[in-house]
C-alpha cells in the first residue's frame, strides 16, 4: 500500500508535467492556429475542445494506466499474503507429524491430523492465530516422546485439553513402570535431607501405619549437616571419614545418619507393610512434577503418585563466576561444600596439600577455616580465608563483635584476608593463582568456595509451582503450603512467618522444626510456622553463640556484655551445667562441645573491650526481630518468648536482665 | 557501673552484675495455655498423648511405633489400681518387636538420663535416638514394676 502511494506520488508530478507539456503543446497548436485568416477562430473553437480532448484524453489515458497498475499491484500484494499465511499454516501443521516420526517406535501419521486449519482469518491478523496452534502442538510431541514405547495417541494439536487426556490413556498402557517400587505412595517425600526426615517422623507419628516414601538423588539415608563442619573435624578417630561418628559433650558417640539402616524399610515392600513404615528410595532424582495428575517421574521413567507430596530439595552450593569460567583445571582444585562426600574429598585434600583458601566469610566459610586452622597447627597446611566483608560473620554480627570475632578466627591459625574481591583465579604449575581486584595476588593449592547456596526449585516449572523473586526458593503460605496437597519445607522454602514476615532459612533446626511441621499439616494438623527455630555456630573454643529470629547486621542493634571470665566459653558451659544442652535442636541434639584437646583459657587483658559474654538485640521498627546469645547458654526459650512478643521495649537492658549473663 | 558506648546504629552497654541485681521491669506477654499454635508436651490440653512430642525421640515412628503406641496408650488411660498392669500383653509384643531391631533399640543396662520436660518447650534428648528410646523404655517398665505410690513425676 505504500508503494502505491510512493508510486501515485512520483507519478502525480509526472502526469501535471506531462500535462503542462500538453498544455503547452497546445499553446504552441492554438499559436499556430492563430496565424490563419478569419476561419480560424471558429475552426480554434471548434478545435479548441479536440485540441483539449487530445490533452485530455493523454491525461485520462495517464490515470487510466496509473489506476489499472496499482489495482494490479494491490491485487497481487493480497495474494502474496493471503498465500503466505497458508504456507505458514501448512508447515506448522506439519510440524507434529515431524516429532512423531522422529519417535521410532510410534507410527507415523502420514498427513497433519485433522487438516487443523483454523478458520481462514483476515490477513492482517495472521500472527495471533498462528501462536495458539504452536502452544497446543508441542505439548503432546513432548510427552509422547518421554514415553518412548507407547502407542501414538491421535492427539490433534489443537485442542490443549487433549495431552492430559492422552496421558492419562497411555498410562493405563504404560509397563515400563518399575514393577520393583510401588507405582503409588499416599505420602511422598522429595529430597532426603533433615526436612524430609523430620517430617517422615512426623507423619509417622500422627498417623497410625502411615506409608512414607523418601525420594533422594543423594546415595544414603538422611543425616545431618552441621556435624560435617563442625564436629567431624575435631575427631581423633582416623577413620571417621568412614564411620562418621562424632562424640558429643557427655563423650556419647553418635553417626550423623538420622537413624541406622535398620529403621527404613525397602521402597518394593512398602505397600505390603502392615504397619506401614519409611522408605528411602536413593539415586534417584525426581525430574519431572504432575501436579495436575498428583504425580511425579524419576530420571529412570519411573513414575510414582501420591495422595500428598512434600518437597525438601534444600539446595546447591553456588559458586563464584570467575572460578566457573576458569576452566577446568581450577574447577578440578575447587570444593563446593555440603555433602558428606564433599567432607570425604576435603578432608583427604587437607592432608596432601600445602595450602588451601577459603572464599566466604560465613557460618561455613568460617566454621572450615577454624575447622581446618586446627588442622594446620598439627601440619604445615595453611589456611587463607578471603571474603568481601570487613570482618567475619559480617553479614551478621555488628561490626565491633565481627572484629572481635576475626581477631579470634586468626588466633586459631587462619591467615584472614578482608575486603577481597576475587577477579580472577587461574591454574599454574599445577598451583591456583587467585587475583583480587585490589591487586593482591593469592597462590593457593585448593580452593573452598562457601559464598551461598542456590535454592533447588527445579521442579517448578513443571510443576507450576510459585518461586519467590526476593529469597528464592518455592513460595508457601504461614502453612508450608504450595498447593493443597504439596507442601516445602527447609532450606528451599520462602514461607511467611506470621511475626517476622516472608522469609527463606537455611539454619539445620529451621529444616528440623519446618520439616515438623509440614509432617504435621500433612496429616491435617493446619498450624502455621509459630515455633521459632535458632541456630548455633562455634568458632574455636573461645566463640559460640547461640541465635534465634532475623540476625542480620544492617539492623540497628544493641548488645548488653558482662564481663568475661576464664569460665564463659562454650566448652566450659557445657561441662559446668549437668545437662548441658547447648542448642536446643527439637528432635535431635546434634551441636556438641568443640574439641577438648586445647582448652586455653581465655588469655589476653580482660579490659572492658572484651566481649566476653552478653545478648545482642536485633531492632526493626523498635521490635526485637533477632536475638544473639554470645557466650551464654541454655536461655534459648526466654529468647524465644521476647520474639514471640513482638513488643517495643523501651529500655532494653530490662530486657537484658532476663537472661541473666552473669550466671553460669 | 553500666558503660554506654554508640558505634554507628549499634549500641553497646556493658553491665556488671551488681547493674543486673535488680529484677527486671520488662513486661512479657502472658501465655495462653490453650495456644493453638504453641508447641505440646508429652500430654495434650485434651488429656490426649502427644505423639510427635520430640521428647519420645523416634519411638512412636519407628518399626516398633504400632507396639509402642499401643502399649503407652493402653498405660495411659488404663484405670487399674497397679497402672498399666492390664497391658501386659501390649508391653510383651512391644519387647518382642524391639528385640528384632537390637540397633535400634539396643538393650543395655547402664542408666540413661530421664527426659524432663520444661512446661513451654521440649529440650530434646541429648542422646541418640537409640539411648532415648532405650530410656522410654526403662520408663514404661518402672512404671510397670514400680506400686502407683512410689511412681517418680509423670514427664
Amino acid at each position: 500500500m505504500l508503494k502505491c502511494r510512493t508510486v501515485w506520488r512520483t507519478l502525480a508530478p509526472l502526469a501535471r508535467t506531462s500535462s503542462t507539456v500538453c498544455r503547452q503543446n497546445a499553446r504552441r497548436a492554438g499559436l499556430n492556429n492563430g496565424r490563419l485568416p478569419a476561419c480560424v477562430p471558429a475552426a480554434h473553437m471548434s478545435t479548441a475542445p479536440a485540441g483539449g480532448g487530445r490533452e485530455n484524453q493523454l491525461y485520462v489515458l495517464l490515470v487510466g494506466a496509473t489506476c489499472v497498475g496499482g489495482a494490479i499491484y494491490a491485487y497481487r500484494t493480497v495474494k502474496g499474503d493471503s498465500q503466505r499465511y497458508q504456507d505458514r499454516i501448512d508447515e506448522i501443521s506439519s510440524r507434529p507429524l515431524k516429532t512423531f516420526t522422529e519417535e521410532p517406535a510410534t507410527p507415523t501419521q502420514s498427513e497433519p491430523p485433522a487438516a487443523p486449519s483454523p478458520a481462514e482469518p483476515s490477513p492482517p491478523a495472521p500472527d495471533a492465530e498462528i501462536l495458539a496452534p504452536i502452544e497446543t502442538a508441542d505439548l503432546p510431541s513432548v510427552w509422547i516422546a518421554s514415553t518412548a514405547d507407547e502407542p501414538a495417541v491421535e492427539a490433534s494439536p489443537q485442542e490443549a485439553a487433549e495431552p492430559a487426556a492422552a496421558l492419562i490413556v497411555e498410562e493405563g498402557d504404560a509397563s515400563p513402570a518399575s514393577h520393583k517400587v510401588s507405582s503409588h505412595t499416599p505420602y511422598l517425600l522429595i529430597g532426603g535431607g533433615t526436612a524430609s526426615f523430620a517430617a517422615a517422623r512426623s507423619i509417622r507419628a500422627r498417623d497410625p501405619g502411615a506409608r512414607v516414601l523418601i525420594v533422594t538423588d543423594e546415595l544414603v539415608p538422611p543425616y545431618m549437616r552441621p556435624p560435617l563442619s563442625k564436629e567431624l573435624w575435631f575427631s581423633d578417630d582416623p577413620s571417621v571419614t568412614e564411620t562418621l561418628r562424632f562424640k558429643q559433650w557427655n563423650g556419647k558417640e553418635r553417626s550423623i545418619y538420622f537413624q541406622p539402616p535398620s529403621f527404613y524399610i525397602n521402597a518394593e515392600e512398602l505397600g505390603s507393610a502392615e504397619n506401614g513404615g519409611v522408605a528411602v528410595l536413593t539415586g534417584k532424582k525426581v525430574v519431572h512434577m504432575d501436579v495436575r495428575g498428583n504425580k511425579i517421574k524419576l530420571d529412570d521413567d519411573t513414575e510414582i503418585s501420591y495422595d500428598k507430596c512434600l518437597i525438601a530439595t534444600g539446595g546447591v552450593p553456588r559458586n563464584l563466576q570467575v572460578i566457573e569460567r576458569a576452566g577446568e583445571e581450577v574447577m578440578k582444585r575447587t570444593t563446593l561444600f555440603r555433602k558428606v562426600e564433599d567432607f570425604k574429598s576435603l578432608d583427604k585434600v587437607s592432608r596432601n596439600v600445602k595450602s588451601i583458601t577459603i572464599i566466604g566469610g560465613g557460618f561455613l566459610g568460617s566454621e572450615l577455616a577454624c575447622a581446618l586452622g586446627r588442622r594446620s597447627t598439627e601440619s604445615d597446611l595453611e589456611v587463607i580465608q578471603m571474603y568481601p566483608e570487613k570482618g567475619n560473620m559480617g553479614k551478621v554480627l555488628p561490626e565491633y563483635l565481627s572484629n572481635w570475632t576475626t581477631e579470634k578466627v586468626k588466633k586459631e591459625g587462619v591467615k584472614i584476608i578482608s575486603e577481597a574481591l576475587v577477579k580472577s583465579v587461574v591454574s599454574k604449575d599445577d598451583k591456583l593463582e587467585i587475583q583480587l581486584k585490589d591487586g593482591r595476588l593469592v597462590k593457593t593449592d585448593h580452593i573452598v568456595a562457601a559464598v551461598g547456596l542456590e535454592p533447588n526449585v527445579d521442579l517448578a516449572k513443571s510443576a507450576g509451582l510459585e518461586v519467590d523473586s526476593d529469597f528464592g526458593g518455592f513460595r508457601v503460605n504461614a502453612e508450608l503450603q504450595a498447593r493443597s496437597n504439596i507442601w516445602v519445607a527447609g532450606d528451599a522454602a520462602c514461607f511467611y512467618d506470621i511475626r517476622l514476615g516472608r522469609r527463606r532459612v537455611e539454619h539445620h533446626d529451621h529444616a528440623v522444626v519446618s520439616g515438623r511441621l509440614a509432617g504435621e499439616n500433612m496429616t491435617g494438623a493446619n498450624k502455621p510456622y509459630w515455633h521459632q527455630s535458632m541456630f548455633w555456630s562455634d568458632l574455636g573454643p573461645d566463640v559460640g553463640y547461640e541465635a534465634i529470629g532475623i540476625v542480620d547486621s544492617s539492623l540497628p542493634t544493641v548488645g548488653v556484655f558482662a564481663k568475661a571470665t576464664a569460665k564463659d566459653t562454650p566448652k566450659a558451659a557445657t561441662e559446668e551445667s549437668g545437662t548441658g544442652i547447648r542448642s536446643e535442636s527439637e528432635t535431635e541434639h546434634t551441636a556438641s562441645s568443640p574439641v577438648a584437646s586445647s582448652a586455653p583459657s581465655p588469655t589476653g587483658v580482660q579490659h572492658k573491650d572484651e566481649y566476653g559474654k552478653g545478648v545482642i538485640f536485633y531492632l526493626r521498627d523498635k521490635v526485637v526481630v533477632g536475638i544473639i546469645l554470645w557466650n551464654v547458654f541454655n536461655r534459648m526459650p526466654i529468647a524465644r518468648k521476647i520474639i514471640k512478643d513482638g513488643e517495643e521495649h523501651a529500655d532494653l537492658n530490662e530486657v537484658a536482665k532476663l537472661f541473666n549473663i552473669h550466671d553460669d | 557501673m553500666s558503660s554506654v558506648r554508640e558505634e554507628g546504629k549499634d549500641r553497646i552497654i556493658f553491665v556488671t552484675k551488681e547493674d543486673h541485681a535488680s529484677p527486671s521491669s520488662a513486661e512479657l506477654v502472658e501465655e495462653d495455655p490453650n495456644d493453638p499454635y504453641e508447641e505440646r508436651g508429652l500430654i495434650l490440653p485434651s488429656g490426649e498423648i502427644n505423639w510427635n512430642c520430640p521428647c519420645l525421640g523416634g519411638m512412636a515412628s519407628g518399626p516398633c511405633g504400632t507396639e509402642f503406641k499401643d502399649a503407652f496408650s493402653c498405660f495411659h488411660y488404663s484405670k487399674e489400681e497397679v497402672k498399666g498392669s492390664d497391658c501386659l500383653e501390649n508391653f510383651r509384643a512391644m519387647q518382642e518387636c524391639m528385640q528384632r531391631y537390637p540397633e535400634l533399640y539396643p538393650q543395655e543396662d547402664e542408666k540413661e538420663q530421664q527426659q524432663q520436660q520444661s512446661s513451654e518447650t521440649k529440650p530434646t534428648s541429648q542422646d541418640s535416638a537409640e539411648t532415648s528410646e532405650n530410656g522410654w523404655w526403662r520408663w514404661l517398665l518402672s512404671f510397670y514394676k514400680t506400686p502407683a505410690s512410689l511412681w517418680p513425676t509423670a514427664p
